[in-house]
């Protein structure tokens, strides 16, 4: 049985990767619960390949109908009967290409700060002991638990009083006073660290900050992209904030974008409904989200996975 | 002199400490506190700076005028919250918000721990099937919205095409004020990835030896999901419950994109859809009604308490239910 018992912790021989943080490998050969034999494990991956089309069908719809000309949006064919290409009529109808110009560097530079400005934080409470680090922590973790719209006003009305309303600078600035719950994430992680390595570091002379940045930073990559990517999301699937705070369509991000087009050319905007090209513009919504899921899979998951972990 | 004195004193609270190592201490204190500096200014000036000031706001008449300069902020005492119980939108916008997650946190829970439990049982093809299932949660919320609305439309969805071949006729999900509401879950619940992938993390963490033993004394599957799986599962399950909870509760993005907007901003949007953070949000920055501000922050109080009060019952609850595997040493 002591094989069995490790359960998920640690690379399951898989050759899935050598990631040092516990990994959640399901694809390890092991034996079956109690009862499960040949046929009932057919009789399963049925049941999920069945239920698979229902997760992915959406997909294939939306792409599909993206290659559809409008009298055929709603055929509900899988594959087009006749061929259009909307996208060019996209780009055309809005400015989709600075959308997504604005989404990247915004997203980009946003996730950055957030990832550096915690780690900062979270290296604090992991590793000083300092007077009031419980208390603080604790206020860290109840920030937590704050609906965004108890603070959402008057943080409007600080950057209305900055003149900064109708600009960027509300998307990304905020970004650099970390966030509570990366921050309780990658303390986790600088505290898996074993803290010989500091005490030895700080023998050799080492300042505080070398040791955060020498010896914490890279081996708490990991946790680092975790919180990297999880950002990239978050502000890519942001249309509040943007909401709230630009104005100018040359200023907004994609979803407030793609919100638009649906205004503009849904059937709310008084015309017949231009759902071929909604369609469109939403396949350049979602599209970048899979390939940053296709390179990054491992660290979504296993950053979910250590999340309810926690719990 | 006196700076020694003092570390000091409070030295032996954690070491024996010589004066060496006090003078370092005081120098890790320093710089702890300039590591944690980024944080604490964003918390005063951008979370516990605006809680005052909204909690301020929600006692005056603060709203358009004001940010206009034509009109000194006046305090209006409870006015905001007396106004929270007689405006029916308020009512609404409860109602709705709280149907919507009684639907959605057991469905998300129960889809979630069903396809978790059945990827269990498939070997290696589990990855791939993990990964197809996570797919959705991957979507943007306003991508969402829009599949929700051309998929789910009452004529010309595919939904309601599929759901004719079996010879059930399909409701007008996104017009008719019944179907919205499920509309809106049926696609919550299909980003269930994430819970999906929590339950299958805790699923492999509970010990074989457990289902061996209960088998050995004849418990049957259901026995043995009851009586093993549930009890060591459900710290993730609780989990899980609070994190549902608050987002439906403060679900905002679905419903605003497929329903509210400039396009529909008169009083077309549908009284179904009107999520209590949308309310929230139009009261505060569409409406421009005079005093709005200060009503949208009495709102968000109200909000901040309900959620307060549901994770305190939870928590409390829970004491009861949640067995951590810790407590049996």
């Amino acid at each position: 049985m002591s094989v069995g018992a490790q359960g998920g912790l640690g690379p399951a021989g898989t050759g899935a990767g050598t990631a040092p943080i516990p990994q959640v490998v399901v694809s390890a050969p092991r034996r079956l619960p109690r009862g499960v034999g040949r046929f009932k494990q057919a009789i399963f991956v049925a049941l999920v390949l069945g239920l698979s089309v229902l997760f992915v069908y959406p997909f294939l719809w939306l792409v599909s109908a993206s290659f559809k000309p409008q009298s055929d949006t709603f055929d509900n064919r899988l594959i087009p009967n006749v061929w259009a290409w909307n996208y060019d009529r996209v780009f055309e109808i809005a400015p989709v290409a600075t959308w997504l110009f604005n989404t990247v560097w915004i997203a980009g530079l946003g996730a950055l700060l957030t990832t550096f400005s915690s780690a900062i934080v979270a290296f604090a409470f992991a590793y000083f002991r300092f007077p009031g680090r419980g208390l603080l922590f604790a206020l860290v973790l109840a920030t937590m638990m704050l609906p965004p719209q108890v603070t959402m006003i008057p943080t409007y009305l600080i950057w209305n009083e900055l003149g900064l309303v109708n600009t960027q600078y509300p998307l990304w600035v905020p970004q650099m006073f970390g966030s509570a719950f990366y921050i309780f994430l990658q303390r986790q992680f600088f505290l898996g660290i074993p803290r010989e390595l500091f005490e030895a570091a700080r023998i050799d002379g080492d300042s505080y900050w070398t040791m955060f940045w020498r010896i914490a930073v890279p081996l708490a990559k990991p946790a680092l992209i975790v919180t990297f990517i999880f950002e990239i999301q978050a502000k890519w699937f942001d249309l509040m904030t943007p909401l709230i705070y630009l104005r100018d369509a040359a200023l907004f991000t994609l979803p407030l974008g793609i919100k638009s087009v649906l205004d503009q050319f849904g059937q709310g905007g008084g015309g017949e409904g231009e759902y071929h090209v909604i369609i469109a513009a939403t396949v350049i919504l979602t599209v970048p989200m899979i390939i940053i899921f296709a390179i990054f899979q491992r660290y979504f998951i296993e950053g979910i996975a250590t999340q309810g972990r926690k719990g | 002199m006196a700076s020694i004195a003092s570390t000091a004193a409070r030295g032996p609270r954690k070491r024996a400490s010589g004066g060496l190592l006090s003078r370092f201490r005081e120098r890790e204190t320093w710089w702890a506190y300039g590591f944690i500096s980024p944080w604490a200014f964003g918390f005063l000036a951008l979370t516990l700076g605006p809680m005052v000031a909204s909690l301020y706001f929600s006692f005056t008449d603060y709203g358009i005028e004001q940010i206009a300069g034509f009109k000194a902020t006046e305090y209006v005492g409870a006015a905001n919250y007396r106004q929270l119980m007689d405006d029916p939108k308020v009512a609404t916008a409860l109602l709705n918000t709280l149907t919507y997650t009684i639907m959605m946190v057991p469905a998300t829970m129960a889809v979630a721990l069903g396809l978790a439990m059945v990827l269990l049982r498939i070997g290696r093809a589990s990855g791939f099937f993990r990964t197809v299932f996570y797919l959705p949660q991957m979507t943007p919320p306003v991508a969402v919205a829009i599949l929700l609305l051309l998929m789910f439309n009452g004529s010309t969805g595919i939904v309601n095409e599929g759901l004719g071949l079996l010879h059930i006729p399909g409701p007008f999900w996104t017009s008719d004020p019944t179907w919205i509401k499920p509309g809106l879950v049926i696609m919550s619940v299909w980003s269930v990835g994430g819970t999906m992938v929590i339950y299958l993390a805790a699923l492999r963490a509970v010990p074989r030896q457990l289902y061996e033993a209960a088998a050995m004394d004849g418990a049957k599957p259901w026995r043995r999901f009851r009586n093993v799986t549930l009890p060591m599962i459900s710290p993730a399950l609780f989990f899980t419950f609070i994190i549902l909870t608050i987002a439906g509760i403060t679900n905002f993005t679905e419903a605003f994109t497929a329903y509210f907007g400039p396009g529909q901003a008169g009083a077309e949007a549908p009284e179904a859809a009107l999520m209590y953070t949308i309310y929230l949000f139009r009261q505060a920055f569409e409406f421009g009604a005079p005093g709005g501000m200060g009503f949208a922050s009495a709102m968000a109080w109200l909000l901040f308490v309900i959620i307060m009060i549901v994770t305190l019952v939870n928590v409390v609850v829970s004491r009861r239910f949640v067995f951590y595997q810790g407590e049996t040493k």
